[in-house]
C-alpha cells in the first residue's frame, strides 16, 4: 500500500508542477482546449486514485475542480482571472494535502471548504462580474458558518455527472478506480505519443543512480589504476583486454552521467507561475519566454542552480520589468517580458535571464555602493560602468527603495554569485539603462567526474580542475631566471605582453621549498579565476586525468584552498585544488579593485581581435622576417640531399606533387648570403593556395607571436610590405603576393586560368 | 549482564582507551597517508579506505601527547561519527573488552585540559583504568579558515 502511495505522490508531485505552467499558458489562450483538456486529465486522474486511496478531502477539493473544468471544456465558461486564480488555489491546496499525506500519511486537519465553496460558486457563475481582488477576499473573509454551508453544498454535487464515476463506498471503489484510469488514459492514447513515452520510460529511485554514479567513479578508479599498470606489460591480450575495458568504462561513465542528467526546463517550469503570482501582486504584465529548455544538466547542478534562478526570475520581475503605465509611457507594450535561455557550449551550459524593463543605472548603483559604505569615495570614482553593475554582487548590497515582500532585503546577489561559483560556475551581468537587464551564467555541465591536470608540489600530487585550466608554460634555462620579474615583491610573467601574476604554491601550501633563482625549469599553470587570470607556479606538471571528486571531512571543511580529494591510479589519495581559493587566498581576486583589472584584461582580450599571428623567421643573421600565419600551410623540414632540379628551379617531391622552392633570402635581400647554417637539413614554410603549394626556404623559423602590426616604414623593395617593430626587433613583415609576382608568376598565373 | 558495554580498546603513550565497539567500523593496519597542507596539526593525513576517502587524526596530537616515536606506524581505528567516517591513529589495539556499568564513573576534577573535554569517563577496570573517548568531540576539530589564514599572517 505505502508503493502505491508513493509512487502516486510522485506522479501527482510531476503533474501539479506541470498544472502550473499550463494554467498560466491557458490565461494567454483561453480557449485552447489542448491545454484544458490536460488540466482536467490531470486532476481527474488524481482524484481518481485519491478516491481508490480514501483520501476524501483531496478527492473532494480534486472533484470541484474538476467540475469547473469541465465547464471550461465544454466552453460553457471561459477563463478569466477570478477563475485561473481559484484553480491555482486549488492546485496549491492539493500540494498541502499531497506533502501533509507525504509527511505524515494523513491528509492533515487544514480547513478547504472556503476554496471548496468558492470553486462551486464560480462553476455556476463563472465569476464573470467579479474583479480579481474581489475574488481573492471572497476566499479569504468566508466565516465559519459559511463553512458548513459550503459542506454541504459539495455534498449534492456527488450527482454531477461527472461525479458518477466517484466512488460511493469502499466496495465499489476498485471497479470505479479502473474505469477512471482507463478515461485518463483515452485522451492520452489518442495523441498516441504520451502513451509511448510511459511504456520506454520507468521511473528509477534518485538514491540508486547516485550509487550507480559512486560505483562508476570507483570503476573509473580502479581502470586508472590497470591502465597505469598495463603501461608496464608485454602481454598482448592482457594490454588488449584492458583497453576494452577502458572503452567499456568510458562508455559506462557516460551512460551513468546521462541517467542523471535532466531538463533544465524542470527547474523553469515553475517560474510562469512565480512571475505570474509576482506580476499579480505588483500590478505589472509579464510573460516568460523560454528558449532551450530541453538542456541538460546534471541533477546535483540543477538542484544547486534552482534557488539562485528562482532568486534572479523573482528579481527580474520586481525590479526589472517596470509598471504598465510606466511601460507606455516609455514607449515600450504594457507586457514586460522575461527570457530565459539555455544552451550549451564549450563543455559549460550557458544560461540567460534578461528583462526588457528599466535596467540599472550605474551612478546609481555607485551612490547607493557609498550609502552604505561598501565602497569608498575613490573607488566610486574609478569605476566605470562594467564594475559599477558588478557592485549588486556585493554582500549586502540592494536598490530597492522599498523593501517589498518579494525582494529587496539585501540578502541575495551575493549569495546568488556564492552558490553558482561554489559549483565551479561564473555570473556576468549586462544592463542598458531603459533598456533591461541580461544576467549570464555558466556553469559546468557535471560535477562528479571531472578532467583535470595532475601537478606536483611539495612531493605531492594535486589535481587542478581543467574547466579553470588556460595554458601551461615551460620556462626553460635563460628564461627560468629572468622570464620571472618581480613588482615590489611580487612575481610577475609576461605573458604575450600582458602581465600575469605568479603564485607559487608550494609557499601557498607551506611545503617544500620556494622557488629559487637558480632553478632551470618553472612550469607555470595559468588559471583563470572569477574572470581573472594568473599564474601557479608548481614543481612539476603529469598528466591529465579523469578523476572522481569526492568531498572532504568535516575536519577540512575549513581549508579554502582545496575542493575536495580524489583517488589516484596508484590508490592513493591527491586534493583537489580549488582554484577560487587559491586566487582569493593570494589575493589574486579581492573585492572592488579587482574588477578594474578584469576590464582592462578585458579590454586587452578585445585588442587580440585586431591581432595577427605571424610566424617570425630568421633568414641573415641580423633581421627578422614576418610570415602571416594564416597564409603558412605547413612548416617542413627537408633534407638537403631530396632537392632535385626542374630547369633552373629547386623543387622536392612533396605530397605527390612537385613542389617549387623559393630561397627568400637569395630574393629579398640578394647578395646578404644566408643565415650559416651546417645542418644537412633546411626549414620550409608551406604555402598552399588552390590546391597547388610553393615552399619558402627560411634559415631559422624562430617563434610564432601575436602583434598588433604597425608598419613602419612602407618597403619599396618588393616582396616586404615594410618593416615593423615585433619583440623589440626591426622585422620585415613579407608581402606574399608581391614576392610570389616577382619570383614565380607562373605560380599565380596557373591560379588564374584555373 | 543487562547493564554491560564493549569497547573496542586501544593504547596511546601511556593511556589505555576505548571507544564503544558500536561506532568502530574497523580498524587496519597503517596506510600510506596524502598530508594536508594547512591543515591543522592532528589531521595526519587522507587515507584510501576502498574508494572512501577518510581523514586520519593523530590522537596522540588530539591528547596533547608528545609524538610517536620515529619508525613506530600507528594504527587506525576507523570509526563512524555523524559527520561521516574519521581514523584515529593509536599506538597499538588492544582486546574488545566487556565493562560493567557499575565500573564507570566520570573523570575526577583534577584531570585537566584537553583531556577533560575528550574524556568521556573511566571504566575502573581491574588491573587498570580504560578511558572513554568521546569520538564526537574528538573528531570535532576547529579548522576554519581564518585560523588557517591568521597563521601565515
Amino acid at each position: 500500500m505505502e508503493n502505491i502511495v508513493n509512487e502516486f505522490l510522485v506522479e501527482s508531485y510531476e503533474n501539479l508542477d506541470r498544472l502550473d505552467r499550463d494554467l498560466v499558458d491557458l490565461e494567454k489562450a483561453p480557449t485552447d482546449r489542448e491545454i484544458l483538456s490536460s488540466i482536467f486529465r490531470t486532476i481527474h486522474t488524481i482524484k481518481g486514485t485519491c478516491g481508490f486511496l480514501g483520501f476524501s478531502k483531496l478527492e473532494a477539493v480534486a472533484h470541484v475542480g474538476e467540475n469547473l473544468l469541465s465547464k471550461l471544456r465544454e466552453g460553457e465558461l471561459t477563463l478569466n482571472p477570478a477563475i485561473t486564480t481559484a484553480l491555482l488555489n486549488m492546485i496549491d491546496a492539493v500540494r498541502r494535502i499531497l506533502a501533509s499525506i507525504e509527511n505524515k500519511g494523513e491528509e492533515g486537519d487544514g480547513d478547504d471548504s472556503a476554496l471548496i465553496a468558492r470553486l462551486t460558486e464560480l462553476t455556476c457563475t463563472g465569476g464573470q462580474n467579479e474583479t480579481e481582488a474581489a475574488a481573492s477576499s471572497a476566499l479569504e473573509q468566508t466565516p465559519a458558518a459559511e463553512r458548513a454551508a459550503a459542506k454541504q453544498s459539495a455534498a449534492p454535487l456527488e450527482t454531477t455527472p461527472e461525479a458518477e464515476s466517484g466512488p460511493e463506498s469502499s466496495k465499489a471503489s476498485v471497479p470505479v478506480a479502473l474505469s477512471t484510469l482507463s478515461d485518463a488514459a483515452g485522451p492520452a492514447a489518442e495523441t498516441g505519443r504520451s502513451s509511448n513515452v510511459a511504456e520506454t520510460n520507468i521511473r528509477v529511485d534518485v538514491g540508486l543512480l547516485d550509487k550507480l554514479m559512486d560505483l562508476v567513479g570507483e570503476l573509473v578508479l580502479a581502470r586508472n589504476q590497470i591502465l597505469q599498470y598495463t603501461a608496464t606489460q608485454q602481454e598482448p591480450s592482457f594490454v588488449q583486454t584492458s583497453q576494452r575495458l577502458n572503452l567499456i568504462t568510458t562508455e559506462l561513465q557516460e551512460g551513468v552521467m546521462k541517467t542523471r542528467m535532466q531538463p533544465i526546463g524542470n527547474v523553469w517550469n515553475k517560474f510562469p507561475r512565480v512571475v505570474r503570482d509576482l506580476a499579480l501582486a505588483c500590478n505589472k504584465q509579464i510573460r516568460v519566454e523560454m528558449e532551450g529548455k530541453e538542456t541538460e544538466l546534471d541533477k546535483t547542478i540543477i538542484e544547486a542552480i534552482k534557488d539562485p534562478l528562482t532568486h534572479i526570475v523573482r528579481n527580474s520581475a520586481d525590479h526589472g520589468v517596470e509598471a504598465p503605465e510606466i511601460r507606455i509611457a516609455r514607449g515600450k507594450p504594457a507586457e514586460g517580458r522575461i527570457f530565459l535561455r539555455a544552451f550549451h557550449e564549450g563543455g559549460q551550459v550557458n544560461i540567460e535571464i534578461s528583462d526588457d524593463g528599466g535596467g540599472m543605472d550605474p551612478a546609481r548603483l555607485k551612490e547607493k555602493a557609498l550609502e552604505r559604505g561598501l565602497i569608498s569615495r575613490d573607488d566610486a570614482a574609478r569605476m566605470n560602468d562594467r564594475e559599477a553593475l558588478n557592485l549588486i554582487f556585493l554582500p549586502g548590497f540592494s536598490t530597492a527603495e522599498k523593501i517589498t515582500n518579494v525582494s529587496g532585503r539585501g540578502v541575495g546577489m551575493d549569495v546568488v554569485k556564492t552558490n553558482i561559483e561554489k559549483i565551479g560556475g561564473a555570473v556576468d551581468i549586462q544592463s542598458k539603462l531603459g533598456q533591461g537587464t541580461t544576467l549570464k551564467i555558466k556553469i559546468p555541465l557535471t560535477l562528479a567526474i571531472i578532467p583535470a591536470l595532475v601537478i606536483t608540489s611539495g612531493g605531492d600530487r594535486y589535481a587542478i580542475p581543467q574547466v579553470s585550466l588556460l595554458e601551461l608554460v615551460r620556462l626553460e634555462g635563460e628564461q627560468a631566471r629572468t622570464g620571472i620579474e618581480m613588482i615590489h615583491g611580487a612575481p610577475v610573467y609576461r605573458l604575450r605582453g600582458n602581465l600575469l601574476p605568479l603564485v607559487d604554491l608550494n609557499h601557498e601550501l607551506k611545503v617544500g621549498c620556494a622557488r629559487t633563482r637558480e632553478d632551470d625549469v618553472i612550469n607555470i599553470v595559468v588559471l583563470q579565476a572569477d574572470e581573472r587570470q594568473f599564474g601557479l607556479i608548481v614543481e612539476g606538471i603529469n598528466d591529465t586525468e579523469e578523476i572522481v571528486v569526492k568531498p572532504l571531512g568535516k575536519q577540512l571543511k575549513g581549508l579554502p584552498l582545496f575542493a575536495g580529494a580524489t583517488i589516484m591510479g596508484d590508490g592513493r589519495v591527491a586534493l583537489i585544488l580549488d582554484v577560487l581559493g587559491i586566487a582569493q587566498h593570494s589575493n589574486v581576486v579581492s573585492g572592488v579593485r579587482d574588477r578594474g583589472l578584469v576590464e582592462h584584461t578585458n579590454t586587452t582580450l578585445n585588442e587580440t581581435e585586431d591581432r595577427q599571428a605571424l610566424l617570425l623567421c630568421r633568414l641573415r643573421n641580423d633581421g627578422q622576417l614576418a610570415i602571416p600565419l594564416s597564409s603558412v600551410a605547413r612548416l617542413e623540414e627537408f633534407n638537403r640531399d631530396i632537392i632535385e632540379v626542374a630547369g633552373s628551379q629547386e623543387v622536392v617531391q612533396y605530397r605527390s606533387q612537385i613542389m617549387p622552392l623559393l630561397r627568400l633570402s637569395n630574393l629579398l635581400y640578394p647578395g646578404a648570403g644566408e643565415l650559416s647554417s651546417d645542418s644537412d637539413t633546411m626549414q620550409v614554410v608551406v604555402y598552399s593556395h588552390a590546391g597547388k603549394s610553393i615552399g619558402f626556404v627560411v634559415g631559422k623559423i624562430a617563434d610564432i607571436v601575436d602583434e598588433v602590426i604597425s608598419v613602419q616604414r612602407k618597403s619599396r623593395e618588393p616582396g616586404i610590405l615594410g618593416s615593423a617593430v615585433i619583440q623589440q626587433r626591426v622585422t620585415d613583415v613579407l608581402d606574399i603576393q608581391g614576392l610570389l609576382q616577382m619570383a614565380d608568376p607562373g605560380f599565380l598565373n596557373d591560379l588564374r586560368v584555373q | 549482564m543487562a547493564n554491560t558495554n564493549q569497547f573496542c580498546t586501544f593504547y596511546l603513550d601511556s593511556f589505555f582507551l576505548g571507544v564503544e565497539v558500536l561506532s568502530v567500523q574497523e580498524v587496519i593496519r597503517y596506510q600510506t597517508m596524502t598530508r594536508v597542507p594547512l591543515a591543522q596539526a592532528v589531521v595526519q593525513g587522507l587515507i584510501n579506505l576502498r574508494g572512501q576517502i577518510v581523514t586520519a587524526i593523530d590522537l596522540r596530537r588530539r591528547l596533547e601527547l608528545p609524538d610517536r616515536p620515529d619508525g613506530e606506524l600507528p594504527m587506525n581505528v576507523v570509526i563512524r561519527t555523524e559527520e561521516g567516517t574519521v581514523s584515529f591513529l593509536v599506538d597499538e589495539i588492544g582486546d574488545v573488552l566487556e565493562a560493567q556499568e557499575g565500573q564507570f564513573e566520570a573523570p575526577p576534577e583534577t584531570v585537566r585540559g584537553v583531556s577533560r573535554e575528550l574524556i568521556r569517563g573511566v571504566y575502573k577496570m581491574k588491573d587498570r583504568l580504560l578511558l572513554i573517548l568521546d569520538t564526537e568531540k574528538a573528531t570535532a576539530i576547529e579548522n576554519s579558515s581564518e585560523t588557517s589564514v591568521e597563521k601565515r599572517g
